[in-house]
């Protein structure tokens, strides 16, 4: 009498299973997959060119069989044998993962699909790319800052430094504390370069 | 202290060139890089020239391509590449806006936008016999006011709706054992004819109404003699065949359901001429051609099905279908070869003598004979019929011939190359220096004006254009001399069609052509195919003046043991400098490393029977060869048996005739896979002129490790028999993943390593000390790549100084085959997002630039990997000296950086190898992607350490140094006025 309701649940559970994935159809030998692939015009400026649907080709088990997009963005793949496959969609300018498809022989036609990435499955065979592909870098626009932070830019500002603040700072000096600083400065030599080195100073 | 300024120096170099070492700008394509579009060998063409809108003619191709060109100009308007195993049997336009395409042996029925090349809808056609496939539009024929395509196709004969692609109706053939051979569709009638052979001797028509598909009539009858090969339909209710024998042709008219045959002796038509016939399978109203040796015989049919031969001709190449051009005026072209020149000639059906056209055009002899032609008719201004010819050569090439002139033609051999070397452009000699162009000031002015607006990113889409093409004519890329960077050089190309092409590697011209005379079917010579292409002589030191050469090897047949042909031709010119038709056959060549005082270089051809062949056969030759005569080893591999053999030479052969330059082998062992669990699926070794900069490799702290550089290391993968075929046909369980190290010289298998659960298509590429391979996981269900390094441990205790000052190293020690070599291995595995095509290395003139792999994706694209991050020491947390190394952090797949593709947003189609060719410059290496498109680029896998960047801006470094001298004058005025005014003070 309590198995009655498992058996029940089993069976609405399977039902619904079906329900909710494509069904392929069934002719001769193999089953048909079919899905859709949707490329929405992501809001990428420069991406129209190559993100025709025209050319986006849909790619069974690595190429054993390859077929194009309608209209609609619908694809299908006729005669598929139940077992385990892997579709790739090859669009310039989107990363698609790959998904995992598997044509169940024992439920004539359920599918079941999955990207490989993420492992996400899929509730229907639309695939979205994970996103979009920018081949080419992306030219700085022209500003001040740039020019100011690159090594050129640097060295002048640091001669402009030099230039105009040093003065200043000496000016502002104590006459007395200068002196001193020359006298010590005499003192020790001229600083030589290897000196400055890290290698070299740790002999000397 | 210092250790900090190493980390910081070490990471900032490290992050220089982590991620985007390959990168562009989008102004920056096409600086370095080429690309070419192509079709491949046109099968079918139909033309589309309506009054409105743009002419064109759309092409189905033996590269299973599907294009539409424009007539004009022969530019691509569009272009679908299908499947590998897709071919197109039918191609046809319908309702004057759909392109109907018949594919996969009949079964896949596709309908593309004409405008764009969108497809429209797709149609699966069932059936269960493979049988011929027919693709027939007939022109009024309707249901339900749709327009009906009829496609006969595995067994069965559908009627398909041109509109959506639906199924009208279907009448299955495959239960009556017929071999269909025609649709045939009289005008304004709804009936339908299949006609067909049962056996080689019955007749078969089935009449068929055309509404619903119902068979009305079947008749059959019986011809004892046999027929022999197909019939070609001559009117609506005649057919013309041959019989069994080819010496008797055969009319057969099956008017009413009642058929009749009727025999004519070839010796009744005429007297001088017995022998084998072959029907043209061009269709002419009411007239065949039959091609009697080397005479075609242009036969009309009478309606009483009486033959009379119109017209012979000696020399004729190909015969289009007949086009009816007006009220039932029908012609057709006919081609052939006068003096070097091709004879176009338009005949009409009906009026024969009455030549429509004749026009004689010159098409360079580097074409060869005229495979096909297609032609379509216009209305010139004075309102007269004129036509054009769309031909296709013996190399492939596609011409448009109209008014006796060649509007334009595509090189279409170039869509099918199988093999690539390089060659070196000549030395630009003292006094022959290419003429330079002079600029006046105010261009100069413009130019610089131009460059600052695309700096300041003011310049409009036409300046960008007109700084590119600056850029391009500055940087002298297209020079035919040798440049001081190795940057220009000659790819020297053979395709299918037997042509030799040499491409510029600047500009991606073509400099010369050469259709191989020893590559052309000649009567010892049947079906020649060429195989390979090697460096024969590159002349350096002191065989400066001779020109470079190299050798073409083909042979004449499909099977490994059709005898082989060789080719030397001169890279400079590009003519053939002598031809060799050899007795023996063909299986592997080997370049040796040795080149005789004249600088070309030994090769050994290994023929079916294990003898060896050394060229070239001077005693010079010999001389070389006999002192390396027991260092010579090789192998060979037997996928159908899994077995790979290792040899070695023996002596001279034993013949009747005594040949020196032949060599006897032994074998000296061999490896035999158990055929029930391993099948042996990808082989793959080092490239024979890689360059190795060092042995040694120092890994984190200060530590150096020996890389086990061997050239003598094959990589063997073998999977299960199960999961040798595609993804899908095997589960995880089933499936087994065996890779080999084997040493080819002694036979000893250096490692083996199984990954279960996974199955190929295994793609390798084999560099250095380290094999990187793609395969996929079924557990996962994804595709990976692994690494295996390979290191020498018999080397490692060489680290110590003091061993290496006092000659205590074993560095010297001769390496025996004896012993077992020490070797440790490392590995590791990735997971890889694509599924992959191929997989080549970067390669450098020395070796020292760090490595990337160049991974050709199912999309079409070229990734470029660093090869760091295939490195098996990746760990999850690595150690501060390994980060110092370089040695990225573990993640459990690859990256996929859309900015590393080297093709940036191009796509190479079909791409089927990448060849990388080192450049003079150490950075830098030339990476040549061929498929039906051809793609060249240049990468510096390191960036250009070694030399300044395109973009760099030499007038931003002469005003620094401007502003500087400036400086120092006014801070020096300056200081000379301070110092005047302090002593005053």
């Amino acid at each position: 009498m309590r198995s009655k309701p498992v058996i029940l649940v089993l069976f609405v559970h399977l039902c619904l299973s079906l329900l909710s994935f494509s069904l392929a159809i069934s002719s001769g030998d193999g089953y048909t997959i079919t899905g859709r692939v949707k490329i929405q015009s992501m809001g990428v400026k420069g991406f129209g060119a190559h993100a025709k649907s025209s050319n986006v080709k849909v790619i069974l088990n690595g190429g054993q069989r390859v077929t194009f997009l309608r209209h609609d963005g619908s694809f299908s793949f006729y005669n598929v044998p139940a077992g385990t496959h892997l579709i790739e969609v090859d669009a310039l300018g989107y990363y698609f993962s790959p998904v995992r498809v598997d044509v169940s022989a024992r439920f004539p036609g359920k599918i079941q699909a999955a990207l490989t990435e993420n492992r996400r499955g899929l509730g229907e065979l639309t695939l979205e790319p994970m996103r979009v592909e920018q081949y080419y870098e992306i030219r700085e626009p022209f500003n001040v800052m740039s020019v100011v932070k690159s090594p050129m830019g640097l060295m002048m500002g640091f001669m402009l430094v030099v230039m105009f603040l040093m003065p200043k700072l000496m000016e502002n000096m104590d006459p007395e504390e200068m002196r001193r600083a020359q006298e010590e400065m005499r003192n020790q030599g001229v600083p030589s370069l290897s000196s400055l080195l890290p290698g070299a100073a740790r002999s000397s | 202290m210092a250790m900090a300024i190493r980390v910081f120096l070490l990471s900032l170099l490290f992050l220089s060139f982590a991620d985007h070492s390959f990168s562009l700008y989008e102004d920056q394509a096409g600086l370095m890089d080429w690309h070419q579009q192509y079709i491949g060998k046109v099968k079918h063409a139909v033309f589309h020239t309506q009054k409105t809108g743009k002419k064109r003619v759309v092409v189905s191709t033996e590269e299973n391509v599907i294009a539409s060109l424009d007539l004009r100009h022969g530019q691509i308007f569009w272009r679908r590449v299908l499947g590998a195993n897709d071919a197109i049997d039918g191609v046809d336009i319908v309702l004057g806006k759909y392109v109907i395409t018949l594919s996969s042996e009949g079964s896949i029925l596709r309908a593309w936008s004409l405008p764009d090349g969108q497809m429209v809808w797709e149609s699966f056609l069932q059936g269960s016999k493979p049988s011929k496939s027919l693709l027939s539009v007939p022109i009024n024929l309707t249901v339900d006011k749709d327009n009906v395509i009829l496609v006969f196709g595995k067994g069965c004969l559908h009627a398909v709706s041109s509109i959506d692609g639906v199924v009208l109706w279907k009448k299955d053939f495959s239960a009556e054992s017929i071999e269909a051979q025609q649709i045939i569709q009289p005008l304004g009638n709804d009936k339908i004819y299949v006609v067909g052979f049962v056996g080689s001797s019955q007749f078969d028509v089935y009449q068929i109404n055309a509404k619903n598909g119902e068979l009305i009539k079947h008749t059959s009858a019986v011809f004892p003699d046999g027929f022999f090969g197909e019939v070609l339909s001559v009117s609506s209710d005649m057919l013309v065949s041959l019989d069994s024998t080819k010496s008797i042709l055969v009319t057969i008219n099956f008017q009413n359901g009642e058929i009749s045959f009727k025999k004519t002796h070839i010796s009744d038509l005429f007297e001088d001429h017995s022998g084998i016939a072959d029907i043209l399978p061009s269709k002419l109203s009411g007239v065949f051609a039959v091609k009697i040796n080397t005479l075609l015989v242009f036969i009309r049919v009478t309606a009483e099905g009486v033959l009379e031969v119109v017209d012979k001709i000696n020399n004729a190449a190909a015969v289009s279908d007949a086009l009816s051009f007006s009220e039932g005026q029908q012609a057709f072209a006919l081609i052939e070869h006068v003096d070097g020149k091709v004879l176009l000639t338009l005949k009409c059906s009906h009026d024969w003598n009455n030549d429509l056209l004749k026009e004689s055009v010159e098409v360079g002899h580097q074409r060869g004979l005229v495979h096909k032609v297609f032609i379509n008719n216009y209305i010139r201004t004075d309102r007269s019929y004129g036509f054009r010819a769309l031909i296709v050569m013996e190399d492939h090439s596609l011409l448009l011939l109209q008014q006796g002139a060649t509007v334009w033609s595509r090189e279409e051999g170039l869509a099918s190359i199988v093999d690539v070397t390089v060659s070196e452009l000549p030395v630009e000699r003292a006094g022959v220096s290419v003429a330079k162009v002079e600029q006046n000031l105010f261009e100069w002015l413009k130019g610089h004006i131009l460059k600052l607006k695309g700096t300041l990113m003011l310049a409009s889409s036409e300046d960008i254009a007109a700084i590119q093409g600056m850029r391009l004519k500055s940087s002298e890329i297209s020079k035919m001399t040798r440049d001081h960077n190795g940057f220009r050089k000659l790819l020297i190309v053979l395709t299918r069609a037997g042509k030799l092409y040499a491409l510029h590697t600047g500009d991606g011209r073509v400099v010369w052509s050469l259709l191989l005379p020893s590559l052309r079917k000649s009567g010892s010579c049947e079906h020649p195919t060429g195989l390979s292409v090697y460096q024969w002589q590159v002349p350096h030191h002191h065989a400066m003046d001779e020109n470079p050469s190299v050798l073409v090897v083909g042979r004449c047949g499909p099977n490994s043991d059709a005898s082989a042909v060789l080719s030397f031709v001169d890279t400079y010119t590009g003519e053939e400098l002598n031809s060799l038709g050899l007795v023996h056959s063909v299986a592997q060549i080997i370049p040796l490393p040795f080149t005789d005082s004249t600088e070309q270089r030994l090769h050994l051809l290994i023929d079916t029977d294990k003898h060896a062949h050394l060229y070239p056969r001077t005693s010079e030759a010999i001389d070389i060869f006999q002192r390396e005569f027991s260092n010579i080893y090789w192998y060979s591999v037997e996928a159908d048996n899994g077995i790979i053999r290792g040899h070695v030479l023996n002596r001279n052969c034993i013949g009747e005739v005594v040949d020196e330059f032949c060599f006897d082998s032994r074998e000296l062992w061999s490896i035999v896979f158990p055929s029930e669990s391993e099948k042996i699926i990808a082989t793959v070794t080092r490239k024979l002129n890689e360059v190795v900069h060092t042995q040694a490799k120092v890994v984190a702290d200060q530590d150096v490790t020996y890389k086990y550089i061997s050239k003598n290391l094959l990589f063997v993968a073998t999977a299960t028999p199960k999961a040798s075929g595609e993804i899908g046909t095997a589960t995880p369980e089933e499936a087994s993943l065996v890779v080999y190290l084997i040493d080819t010289v002694t036979g000893r298998i250096l490692h083996r390593m199984a990954h279960y659960g996974s199955q190929g298509p295994v793609h390798a590429v084999f560099s250095e000390n380290w094999v990187v391979y793609h395969y996929f996981n079924l557990r996962a269900h994804r595709y990976e790549m692994s690494i295996i390094e390979i290191y020498d441990q018999s080397r490692a205790d060489n680290k110590d100084v003091w061993k290496l000052v006092f000659g205590k190293h074993n560095l010297t020690s001769p390496i025996s085959l004896f012993s077992r070599p020490e070797v440790i291995l490392k590995s590791q595995s990735y997971y890889f997002t694509h599924s992959v095509k191929t997989i080549a290395v970067t390669s450098t003139a020395k070796g020292i630039t760090s490595k990337q792999l160049l991974i050709g994706t199912i999309g079409d694209q070229v990734l470029a990997l660093d090869k760091r991050y295939l490195d098996p020491r990746r760990s999850v947390n690595p150690t501060q000296a390994e980060k110092e190394e370089g040695i990225i952090p573990l993640t459990d797949s690859l990256p996929i950086i859309p900015q590393s593709y080297v093709t940036h947003a191009l796509k190479v189609e079909n791409l089927r190898g990448i060849v990388t060719v080192p450049a003079k410059l150490e950075s830098t290496t030339l990476a040549f992607a061929y498929g039906v498109d051809l793609f060249l680029t240049r990468m510096a896998p390191s960036r250009t350490y070694d030399s300044l960047t395109e973009d760099f801006s030499y007038a931003l470094l002469l005003i620094t140094i401007v502003v500087l001298i400036a400086a120092i004058f006014v801070t020096w005025v300056l200081s000379e006025r301070k110092e005047l005014q302090d002593k005053w003070r």
